[in-house]
C-alpha cells in the first residue's frame, strides 16, 4: 500500500482577481520508504499541493482524495489534522531562517515540538533533541542546545530544521525547496544528510524543487507540474532519460546543467498562463513546440509500460534534442590581436571599520587583494559562495563602493583620480544589471521612465526622441514597444530582467555587469534571458562581468571563470579548463556539488499500453 | 464552482491597473464610502452655508432677543423656525454649524497640509542624508514632540491675541512631527532598494533620487497620514476654541459653540447646545478616521483572505437568467 495517495486533487483558491485553479486533477502515489519528486516552475502549484496535504490551506475549496495510510486526511478535523502535522508528518521549509522562531532556542523548538505530541518528561525530551541534533551532524550538540536561530549558519540552521522533522521519527517528511536558499557545496551536504537519514530510519521523503538536475540524482519517482496540472509521472531514470511530455522535454532542454559546448540553450517560449481561467485544453498548448489542432481539447493520460504518465496528445513521446552543433556560436574572443583591457584592477582591497570612531579598530576585510583584468569583448564569469565579496568587487570596479587600497583601472583611468564630474562621465560606460527583478526596478515609475532614465539623467535625448529611443530599446531586447506606459509590476521576471538589460544598454556602455541576472527566473525564463544577453555581445562587442553562484549557468555563457573565495581569486582560468582541469581545492568542491550526473540507464523501447481520455471538465 | 469555469472558460484574466485595484478594493469597504459620502457631505454644506443663511434669513451672528430667546432669556428648543435650535444669546444653531464647518474643514485640512508638507520635507532629509543630519532632525522632532502643547498655545496667544492663522500655525508645529518620523523611517528602508542604487549607478544624482525615485513610493504614507491628521487637527482647534484661544467670537466654530454651552452650565437646560455640535465634531473626526483607515487597507493590501462566498454569491446570481 502506498504511504501517501492523492486521486484527483482539485484545489481553489479564492483572490482578489478570481478563483485561482491551483491544482486540476492530480492523482500520484507514493511508495513506503522512496524518495518522490515534485519538481515545476514557481507558480505550478507544487507547494500549494502539499499544503493542501497538510490541510494548511484554510481558505481554499479543495476536492478529491488524499490518502496518508489509507485515511482521508481531507475529511478529517482540524483538531484530528494536528495530531498529524509533524508526530507522522514532516516539514522541511526553504527559508530556515524565517521558519525558526527567533526568540526560542533551537532546544526549546524541537522539546516544544515533542512535547505537542508526546507525554515524556523535560530530561528525555531534552536527551532525544540532542541525540538528534549530534545525528544531523551539529558539533557540540549538548552546548548548542540553548543557542538560538541567528547563532548558527545557513547550513546548520537547514540541519536544525531537519532534526526538528525528524525528531519524533515521521513516517512521511515533506521537504519543500530544502536547499533553495543555500549555497551549492552546502546544499550538497544537506541532501546527502537527508538521503542517509531517509535510509536509515526508513523515512519517505517528498521534495518539492525547481531544480531538476537536483533531483534526477537522487529521486526515486519524479511528478512534473505546470500550470497546477500534473505533466508528467514516472520513475527518476525514465524521466531523465526518456521524457515522455514536451514539457519535460523542454525543461531539460533549457537547463544550462544539461550543457553541450558551444551550443544555444533552447528556451521554452512564453511564459506560463494566468491560473484563474484556464483554459479546458493542454495548459502548455501555447508554448509547445509540438502544439496541433487537437490540443485545444482536454488531454488524454497515456500510460507507458514503463510506469510512465504522461498528460498529452502525443502517443509517441517528445525526446531530447539531438546534440545539435548547427548552432553553434564562436564568441570566443580573437586573443591574437591582443585586445584591450577594458578594467584593470591591481591589488583591491576593502575593509570596513567594526569599532566605530572610538575604541579598537576591528576591521572586516571583504576584499584581500583582487588583481583582475577584463578584456574587450569577453565575458568573464565570478563565481563563489554567498558572502565571498562577489557582488561588492563588483560595486568596487563599477565604482559604486571607493576601494580602501590598490587601484582600479576602466580604459586607461584611474577610478580614485576621478572629479565628481568626470565620475559621472564614466557611469556611461559602466552599466549594471541586478539580480532582483523586483527591487531593482522602482514599483512606482513606469517602464517609459524606468528605460529613459539615463536619457534623463545625462541629457541625451528629451521629447519625442527619448520616447522613440526608449521604443527601440524595447524592441532590442524583446520586449512589446507598446507596452510603453506599464508599470514593473504589470511585468513577469523576466519581462522585468529584460527592462533592466534595457535601461542598462541605453547609454551605450563598453561594460555590463550582470549580477546574479538570471538566479531569481525559471529554468525555461532564465535560458531566454542568457539567450538574449549573448545575441546582444555579439551585436553590440559588449564586454560582460557576469556574477553567480551557479556554477553551469557560468559555464554556458563565459569565457573565461575567475572564482572567488572569502575575498580573494583563488583560481581563473577559461572556462572550459576550470571544468576539466580545476586547480584549486575549493574550486574542485565547487564543481563535485554543482553538478549532478543523472543515474540514467540505456532507454529502453517503450510502448504504450494505455490511454484514458481527458475529462471534459 | 465548477460551472462557472465551464460557462466562461475563454474569458481574459483582466489587467487591472494599480488605481483600479484600489477602487475596487476602497469601495468593497462599506465604511468607508460611508465616510467619504459623510465628508463630501460636510463639505457641501460649508460651501453652502450662505445658502442656508439665506434659506433660514438668519444671519450667524446676530442675535435674534424676541423670536430666538423665550420670556425668561433661555435658548427656544428646536423649532419651525430654528430647527436646531438657539444659543444663549438667541442666534440659530443650524446656521451657526453650517459656518463652523467652514472654520472646522479650513483649518483641519490646510493645518494638515502644511504639517504633512514640514514633516515630509524634514523626514525625507534626515532618512536619506542619514549621519550627523539626521542625529539633529530627529532630536528636533523628539524635541517638539516634549513640548506640552496646551501651555505653549496659551503663552503664545497670550503674547499675540487668539486668530486663526495663530491657531493653524499652533496646530502645525505640533503635528509634523509624526509624519516626520514616519517617512524618516521609510525614507531610511527605501534608499538601501536596489532601485536606488541602480538610479545612484546610471549618474544621479541626490535630489533626482529623492524626488523622482524615492518620493512615488511614499505616496500611501502621505495620503493616508494626512487624512490621518486632519480630524486631529480638528479637534486641536476645537480644543483651542474651547478655551477661548483660537476663533475670535462672534465667528461660530464648533469648539467655541461647546464653550458657550458649558458657560453658565447653560447646556443643563438646552441639550441641543451640547448634542449638535458635539455630534458634528465626533462623526467628522470619525468619518475622517474610518476613510484614513480604508485608505491604507485599499492602498496597502496584506494579503487579506479573500473568502470563496463571494464568488459563490456571484456565481448564484450569474446562474439565474
Amino acid at each position: 500500500m502506498p504511504i501517501l495517495e492523492t486521486r484527483n486533487l482539485n484545489i481553489q483558491i479564492p483572490t482578489e482577481d478570481g478563483i485561482v485553479q491551483a491544482a486540476r486533477n492530480v492523482s500520484f502515489e507514493v511508495r513506503q520508504g522512496e524518495l518522490f519528486g515534485i519538481a515545476g516552475e514557481s507558480g505550478s502549484g507544487k507547494s500549494v499541493l502539499t499544503q493542501a496535504v497538510m490541510g494548511l490551506l484554510p481558505n481554499a475549496e479543495i476536492t478529491g482524495e488524499v490518502l496518508f495510510q489509507g485515511k482521508n486526511l481531507l475529511t478529517l478535523s482540524q483538531k484530528e489534522m494536528r495530531s498529524y502535522r509533524g508526530a507522522r508528518i514532516g516539514m522541511i521549509f526553504q527559508d530556515p531562517l524565517s521558519s525558526l522562531h527567533p526568540y526560542y532556542t533551537i532546544g526549546s523548538q524541537i522539546t516544544e515540538m515533542i512535547h505537542a505530541h508526546e507525554r515524556v518528561s523535560a530530561d528525555e525530551a531534552k536527551k532525544r533533541a540532542i541525540a538528534m541534533l549530534e545525528r544531523v551532524g551539529i558539533p557540540n550538540a549538548a552546548s548548542r542546545f540553548n543557542s538560538y536561530p541567528h547563532q548558527f549558519s545557513g547550513g546548520m540552521r537547514q540541519r536544525v530544521m531537519i532534526a526538528m522533522a525528524l525528531v519524533l521519527n515521521p513516517p512521511l517528511v515533506i521537504a519543500d525547496e530544502p536547499t533553495t536558499a543555500l549555497d551549492v557545496t552546502v546544499q550538497a551536504q544537506i541532501i546527502e544528510l537527508l538521503n542517509e537519514m531517509r535510509r536509515e530510519r526508513g523515512t519517505t521523503v517528498i521534495m518539492i524543487t525547481h531544480d531538476l538536475g537536483l533531483l534526477s540524482s537522487i529521486a526515486d519517482h519524479v511528478m512534473v507540474m505546470y500550470a497546477g496540472n500534473r505533466m508528467e509521472l514516472a520513475s527518476s531514470n525514465a524521466l531523465f532519460s526518456q521524457p515522455a511530455h514536451p514539457y519535460t522535454a523542454g525543461l531539460l532542454n533549457s537547463s544550462p546543467a544539461n550543457y553541450t559546448p558551444g551550443a544555444e540553450l533552447v528556451p521554452i517560449p512564453g511564459r506560463p498562463p494566468s491560473l484563474i481561467h484556464l483554459s479546458k485544453g493542454c495548459v502548455f498548448k501555447a508554448r509547445c513546440p509540438q502544439a496541433q489542432e487537437i490540443c485545444a481539447n482536454p488531454p488524454p493520460l497515456r500510460i507507458f509500460n514503463d510506469e510512465t504518465q504522461s498528460l498529452c496528445w502525443l502517443e509517441i513521446p517528445a525526446s531530447l534534442k539531438e546534440k545539435q552543433n548547427t548552432l553553434a556560436v564562436t564568441s570566443q574572443v580573437d586573443m591574437v590581436t591582443a585586445p584591450a583591457k577594458v578594467i584593470e584592477a591591481r591589488n583591491v582591497k576593502l575593509s570596513y571599520n567594526l569599532g566605530g570612531p572610538f575604541g579598537p579598530g576591528n576591521t572586516l576585510e571583504v576584499l584581500k587583494g583582487i588583481d583582475l583584468d577584463l578584456y574587450k569583448g569577453e565575458t568573464l564569469g565570478l563565481v563563489g559562495e554567498s558572502g565571498c565579496g562577489k557582488s561588492t568587487l563588483a560595486r568596487v570596479l563599477a565604482g559604486l563602493i571607493p576601494a580602501t587600497d590598490g587601484s582600479v583601472m576602466v580604459e586607461g583611468k584611474s577610478l580614485q583620480a576621478l572629479s565628481g564630474r568626470e565620475w559621472r562621465e564614466m557611469r556611461k560606460r559602466i552599466q549594471l544589471v541586478f539580480q532582483d527583478p523586483f527591487g531593482s526596478l522602482n514599483p512606482r515609475r513606469r517602464v517609459s521612465s524606468i528605460i529613459g532614465d539615463p536619457f534623463r539623467i545625462h541629457g541625451v535625448f528629451a521629447g519625442n526622441r527619448r520616447k522613440q529611443a526608449v521604443q527601440t530599446l524595447m524592441e532590442k531586447v524583446g520586449l512589446n514597444p507598446e507596452h510603453y506606459n506599464r508599470f514593473p509590476s504589470e511585468f513577469s521576471g523576466g519581462q522585468r530582467q529584460r527592462i533592466g538589460i534595457a535601461r542598462a544598454l541605453a547609454l551605450n556602455p563598453e561594460l555590463i555587469i550582470f549580477d546574479e541576472p538570471v538566479s531569481a527566473l525559471d529554468v525555461s525564463i532564465q535560458a531566454q534571458v542568457l539567450n538574449l544577453m549573448r545575441e546582444l555581445q555579439q551585436e553590440l562587442n559588449l564586454t560582460y562581468l557576469f556574477i553567480s553562484h551557479d556554477l553551469s549557468v557560468v559555464r554556458h555563457v563565459c569565457n573565461r571563470i575567475a572564482v572567488m573565495n572569502k575575498g580573494q581569486i583563488v583560481e581563473l582560468a577559461d572556462a572550459e579548463s576550470i571544468y576539466s582541469d580545476p586547480q584549486d581545492p575549493y574550486t574542485k568542491t565547487l564543481i563535485a556539488a554543482s553538478i549532478h550526473t543523472p543515474n540514467t540507464v540505456v532507454a529502453q523501447d517503450r510502448q504504450l499500453i494505455r490511454s484514458i481520455p481527458g475529462e471534459a471538465a | 464552482m465548477t460551472d462557472t469555469t465551464q460557462t466562461t472558460p475563454e474569458t481574459t484574466v483582466i489587467q487591472r491597473g494599480p488605481l483600479e485595484l484600489t477602487m475596487r478594493r476602497f469601495s468593497r469597504d462599506r465604511a468607508s464610502v460611508i465616510a467619504l459620502i459623510f465628508i463630501l457631505a460636510l463639505i457641501v454644506i460649508a460651501i453652502c452655508a450662505p445658502l442656508i443663511e439665506n434659506a433660514t434669513g438668519h444671519s450667524p451672528i446676530e442675535q435674534y432677543r424676541t423670536t430666538g430667546l423665550s420670556e425668561m432669556g433661555l435658548p427656544v428648543a428646536p423649532n419651525d423656525e430654528f430647527t436646531l435650535g438657539t444659543d444663549h444669546l438667541g442666534r440659530d444653531v443650524i446656521v451657526r454649524l453650517a459656518y463652523g464647518a467652514r472654520v472646522s474643514l479650513l483649518v483641519g485640512v490646510l493645518a494638515s497640509l502644511a504639517a504633512a508638507f514640514i514633516g515630509l520635507t524634514i523626514g525625507m532629509i534626515a532618512g536619506y542624508v542619514g549621519g550627523a543630519t539626521d542625529m539633529v532632525l530627529s532630536r528636533l522632532m523628539d524635541l517638539v514632540m516634549s513640548v506640552p502643547f496646551l501651555l505653549c498655545a496659551l503663552a503664545l496667544v497670550s503674547v499675540f491675541g487668539p486668530s486663526l492663522g495663530l491657531s493653524v500655525g499652533v496646530i502645525v508645529f505640533f503635528s509634523w512631527t509624526t509624519m516626520g518620523r514616519v517617512i524618516r523611517a521609510e525614507v531610511n528602508s527605501l534608499r538601501r532598494r536596489e532601485f536606488v542604487e541602480a538610479s545612484r549607478s546610471l549618474g544621479a544624482g541626490p535630489v533626482s533620487i529623492m524626488l523622482r525615485d524615492i518620493l512615488p513610493n511614499l505616496s500611501v504614507p502621505i495620503i493616508v497620514y494626512t487624512t490621518m491628521m486632519i480630524p486631529s487637527a480638528i479637534v486641536f482647534e476645537a480644543t483651542l476654541s474651547f478655551l477661548g484661544l483660537g476663533i475670535v467670537p462672534p465667528t461660530p466654530s464648533w469648539g467655541g459653540m461647546l464653550a458657550d454651552a458649558a458657560t453658565n452650565s447653560i447646556y443643563l437646560v438646552a441639550w441641543w447646545l451640547v448634542v449638535f455640535p458635539g455630534m458634528a465634531l465626533l462623526f467628522t473626526t470619525l468619518a475622517f478616521n474610518i476613510l484614513g483607515d480604508g485608505l491604507r487597507d485599499a492602498l496597502d493590501p496584506k494579503a487579506r483572505p479573500v473568502r470563496m462566498s463571494r464568488f459563490l454569491k456571484k456565481a448564484g446570481k450569474a446562474g439565474k437568467p
